[in-house]
């Protein structure tokens, strides 16, 4: 109980709301670091898996790639950089993209693959140039898998970047950091919190917007299945 | 690199390794066992369905230091304590699990079901000689994720001061040593790779009909 008062208390306090070490100072900090890095990621990632997923040649190099990606420990390879090219802003997002690229890589590389062949050949039948049929059918079509990949990479930035405090940057990672340096308790499960909300109102607002962005018709064939109906649904289920 | 090292701190190493698999297999094999009749519920009563999956989506977008460092605070650890680590990392194994079992359980064939019972196969053993096994490929598939992850989220309870070989990474962060980093990363990335290369033998050797007709 004691802890929920001194938490509550902290949120009150005006002082944790003002100037560069405050709530939403912190919050723009780590919001701008998630943002650079999936940004750059998808720049790398989704031009790739499109491309990949298109021609079909080189799948193995994207599950290698992907996998090979994911076992990398963020924290080491975070550290690493700032050894080797000093305390800054690039070794967080060197290690930032370098974290999001698996998720968007595969989700794109599965969407465009996965596009029912009958809709390519009709699109070709139509008289589509292949760049045509990557960018009207393929894309729009892949955009639920490719929604998806977007989101899981940038829930796991936004998680991650916390930490960049531990090499003397900012975001919300400060909180639990200097919490912990300073035994302050109260100060990092405020600071938990946060990064927990942000991560939730994030992957409401991607949600949101993937219901925008996508075609009323693919609506049947949501990015995670809902109630599967006997066979079918599984392709959706794996390719995490 | 100051290959000297490696040798030099052969004995903590290993005892860092050791810290990190039991800090990373302990979650993977209990969030399994927690998975499998939590997806069973899922894949069997829609409201459970329609409680599960969403929660589990709320729980896997909380970021594993929040965790961490939230835990103590819920369950009365010390701060410092393996068990944080421990419970929020089965906690995010089972989130990804429960849908994945939820799925492939959904996607057993219902001919074979019902012939199971034709045969006289009870629903218990049904599930545990017929459906889980049927499962078995989609559920390793999981797996691996949630292996891959938790290996790697090991790492970042060094920041809390629990973290197997993410103790190097901190350690030698402040000594401004990259040798040590290097050795983690690596030790990391080889755990990683040994958990997936034994799941997939795993996987192979439980499902020997996948390998007679093709694709399962």
């Amino acid at each position: 109980m004691n802890l929920v008062v001194e938490v509550v208390a902290w949120f009150a306090d005006p002082g944790n709301w003002q100037g560069s070490t405050g709530v939403p100072a912190r919050i723009a900090e780590h919001l701008s670091y998630t943002v650079q890095a999936v940004v750059l990621a998808a720049l790398v990632a989704v031009p790739l898996g499109a491309v990949i997923g298109h021609t079909g040649r080189g799948g193995f190099l994207v599950i290698g790639m992907a996998n090979g990606l994911r076992a990398l420990p963020d924290l080491g390879l975070l550290i690493l950089l700032v050894l080797l090219i000093g305390i800054g802003l690039l070794p967080l997002t060197i290690a930032l993209v370098v974290l999001a690229i698996p998720a968007l890589l595969a989700g794109t590389y599965a969407g465009v693959r996965n596009v029912d062949a009958a809709v390519v050949d009709a699109a070709r039948g139509m008289g589509m140039r292949e760049r045509e049929v990557l960018w009207k059918v393929e894309l729009p079509v892949a955009l639920p898998l490719i929604f998806g990949g977007l989101r899981t990479a940038t829930l796991q930035v936004i998680a991650t970047a916390v930490i960049g405090a531990f090499v003397a940057l900012g975001g919300l990672g400060r909180y639990l950091i200097d919490g912990l340096a300073l035994n302050d308790y109260p100060r990092m499960v405020a600071g938990a919190l946060l990064i927990a909300v942000l991560a939730l109102l994030v992957e409401g607002l991607l949600a949101g917007l993937q219901r925008l962005v996508v075609s009323a018709g693919l609506r049947s064939v949501p990015a995670r299945p809902r109630t599967p109906r006997p066979t079918r649904a599984v392709a959706g289920g794996t390719e995490a | 690199m100051i290959w000297g090292w490696i040798p030099a701190n052969a004995d903590r190493i290993l005892a860092l390794t050791l810290e990190h698999l039991r800090l990373s297999l302990i979650p993977v094999v209990a969030g399994l066992l927690l998975a499998v009749p939590f997806g069973w519920l899922a894949n069997r009563y829609r409201p459970a369905r329609a409680v599960l999956i969403p929660a589990a989506g709320v729980l896997y977008t909380i970021p594993s230091l929040a965790l961490f460092v939230v835990l103590p605070g819920i369950l009365g650890t010390q701060i410092l304590s393996e068990v944080n680590i421990v419970v929020a990392l089965t906690m995010y194994t089972v989130a990804l699990l429960v849908r994945i079992v939820a799925d492939a359980l959904a996607a057993v064939p219902g001919t074979v079901v019902a012939s199971a019972t034709a045969m006289g196969y009870r629903p218990a053993r049904r599930f545990f000689d017929v459906e889980l096994p049927l499962a078995v490929p989609v559920l390793v598939a999981g797996l691996r994720v949630a292996t891959a992850s938790t290996v790697n989220l090991v790492t970042v309870g060094a920041l809390i001061g629990v973290g197997g070989l993410g103790e190097l990474f901190t350690e030698g962060f402040q000594l401004n040593f990259p040798t040590e980093i290097v050795t983690g990363v690596t030790l990391v990335v080889l755990l990683t790779f040994v958990g997936d290369a034994l799941l997939l033998g795993l996987s192979r050797a439980s499902t020997p009909w996948s390998r007679v007709g093709g694709r399962s």
